[in-house]
């Protein structure tokens, strides 16, 4: 069971039978007045997007689905395809069902897949992934603006903004909750 | 390792919020202000219905200085300031930090209304410490800081903003709801506003009007949509003060939330504190607007996610 202080973005909960997930969250609390839980869920299912206000108190099932752990093996048309590593067998997540988690698909990486009642509706992937980083600009000497940051463009063909002293070929966790650059791996 | 990125990144923003608090400050003691302390471990909170303390080794860490400030404000004192750090239990968001810093001050001889000047006045010095002059950009808009600040009672925020009338909104207990939904992103887009005179049942600090006493000397500050203070004319009647909380005492005992013991030093000094007036402001919040910042956490060296 779930509780009001554990809404955040990605949190799958049971609404009406159907599994959903949080894609936005915030929290308000107009002068002296009682906390609202604003939610925008989406179904995991159907897509629909649900727009739903939360107060203090109120309690969620968590979303009945069942994890299995693959890997990720192509993209085509608009699904993505994973493979089981000990029975072999491949299911198919559609692209509106990825969310986020295709900015950060490489070859091999693996992820959980989400199945409702035997169907693939979903995937988690790790809060860090390690990702090389393909194109950005050399950081021109004498530049002054030294705590800035620049746009680069990693393997999965992602883009965000890194540190100046980032360079192409390198190595570099990006958190997956945020999409932001985390930190540079030695070697 | 290259140290913390994101935190090294902060240094603009930090020197900029450093002189805001400076600024702020140098406005208040020249002010002829007394910047004082008071401890941040209490044993005992104002209750309010919907604010909930951090306990700490059975006491609580403060939601407020209020109640420590009003007994110097009964001991004598005529003008005072802090600076500190309040706790609020469960509140985090892209707006709250549980732990966060607060501006109160408080003025004898005087009303919420002279609390409105005193905002328009410490604002406007520290925009112009910054070099921001009348104008201030925050959410994409232009915000005029420099003329007069908009006055509008919560009856009117309601009636030109709400879907329903204060009277239904309580009724149906959508107050709250009407506030975020749709009178909170109206307020302050052209010039900061203050709505004031709130329900006399949203104030439990707060002196009712002399006139009217269906509502609270109570008065709140907008700009750019996002709440920035809250003020009184503060009661100063012990029988009265004593009923309201044991009546939010009361409605967090139904709500199953935690009870607090009544603050029995301070009820029992409220007599003398002559008629006065005061206000929380979220310095946080104070500096997102400031800098245009779109996340509290922008505005702080560490989030509590981060320690």
């Amino acid at each position: 069971m779930y509780t009001v202080a554990d809404l955040r973005k990605g949190l799958k909960v049971t609404l009406d039978g159907d599994p959903y997930i949080v894609i936005a969250f915030d929290f308000a609390k107009p002068g002296k007045g009682q906390a609202l839980y604003r939610t925008k869920l989406r179904n995991m299912i159907s897509g629909v997007i649900l727009d739903r206000t939360y107060r203090s108190g109120e309690t969620f099932e968590p979303a009945s689905l069942e994890e299995r752990k693959m890997q990720y093996l192509y993209k085509e048309d608009d699904h993505y395809c994973f493979m089981d590593n000990q029975t072999y067998e491949q299911v198919h997540v559609s692209e509106a069902a990825m969310g986020d988690a295709k900015n950060y698909l490489i070859d091999n990486l693996p992820v959980s897949i989400l199945l409702f009642k035997e169907k693939a509706i979903g995937v988690d992937i790790p809060n860090f992934v390690n990702l090389r980083v393909t194109q950005t600009d050399p950081w021109a000497k004498g530049d002054t603006s030294g705590s800035d940051s620049k746009p680069a463009t990693v393997e999965s063909g992602y883009v965000l903004r890194v540190p100046p002293f980032i360079e192409e070929g390198e190595l570099i966790t990006i958190d997956t909750r945020t999409g932001e650059y985390s930190t540079r791996v030695k070697g | 390792m290259a140290g913390n990125w994101s935190l090294g990144r902060k240094r603009q923003v930090l020197q900029t919020r450093a002189t805001i608090i400076q600024e702020i400050r140098h406005f208040f003691v020249t002010g002829g202000y007394l910047e004082v302390e008071t401890p941040l471990r209490i044993p005992a909170p104002a209750p309010e219905a919907q604010i909930d303390a951090v306990v700490t080794d059975g006491w609580f860490l403060q939601t407020s200085p209020e109640l420590c400030m009003k007994r110097m404000l009964a001991a004598g004192y005529e003008r005072l300031f802090q600076i500190c750090h309040c706790w609020r239990a469960d509140e985090r968001g892209r707006l709250h930090l549980t732990e966060f810093t607060m501006l109160e001050w408080y003025r004898t001889g005087s009303d919420y209304r002279d609390i409105m000047t005193d905002c328009e006045g410490v604002i406007r010095a520290v925009a112009d410490k910054l070099g921001h002059g009348n104008f201030i950009r925050f959410r994409g808009r232009t915000i005029d800081i420099g003329g007069e600040w908009e006055r509008l009672t919560v009856r009117e925020a309601f009636a030109r903003y709400g879907e329903t009338s204060l009277e239904d909104a309580l009724e149906l207990d959508r107050f709250d709801e009407i506030m975020v939904e749709f009178i909170e992103p109206r307020l302050g887009m052209i010039r900061p506003t203050f709505i004031y005179d709130y329900p006399a049942s949203r104030g439990a600090l707060a002196r009712l009007k002399a006139d009217d006493s269906s509502v609270a000397e109570r008065f709140e500050l907008y700009i750019g949509g996002l709440e920035l203070a809250n003020a009184f004319s503060e009661l100063n009647d012990p029988v009265e003060q004593r009923r309201r909380f044991e009546e939010e005492s009361a409605h967090r005992a139904r709500m199953q939330r935690k009870c607090y013991p009544l603050p029995e030093p301070f009820l029992g000094e409220l007599d003398a504190m002559p008629l006065s007036a005061g206000i929380a402001l979220g310095v946080d919040r104070l500096v997102m607007v400031l800098l245009d910042a779109a996340r509290i956490d922008d505005v702080v060296a560490f989030t509590p996610e981060e320690l």
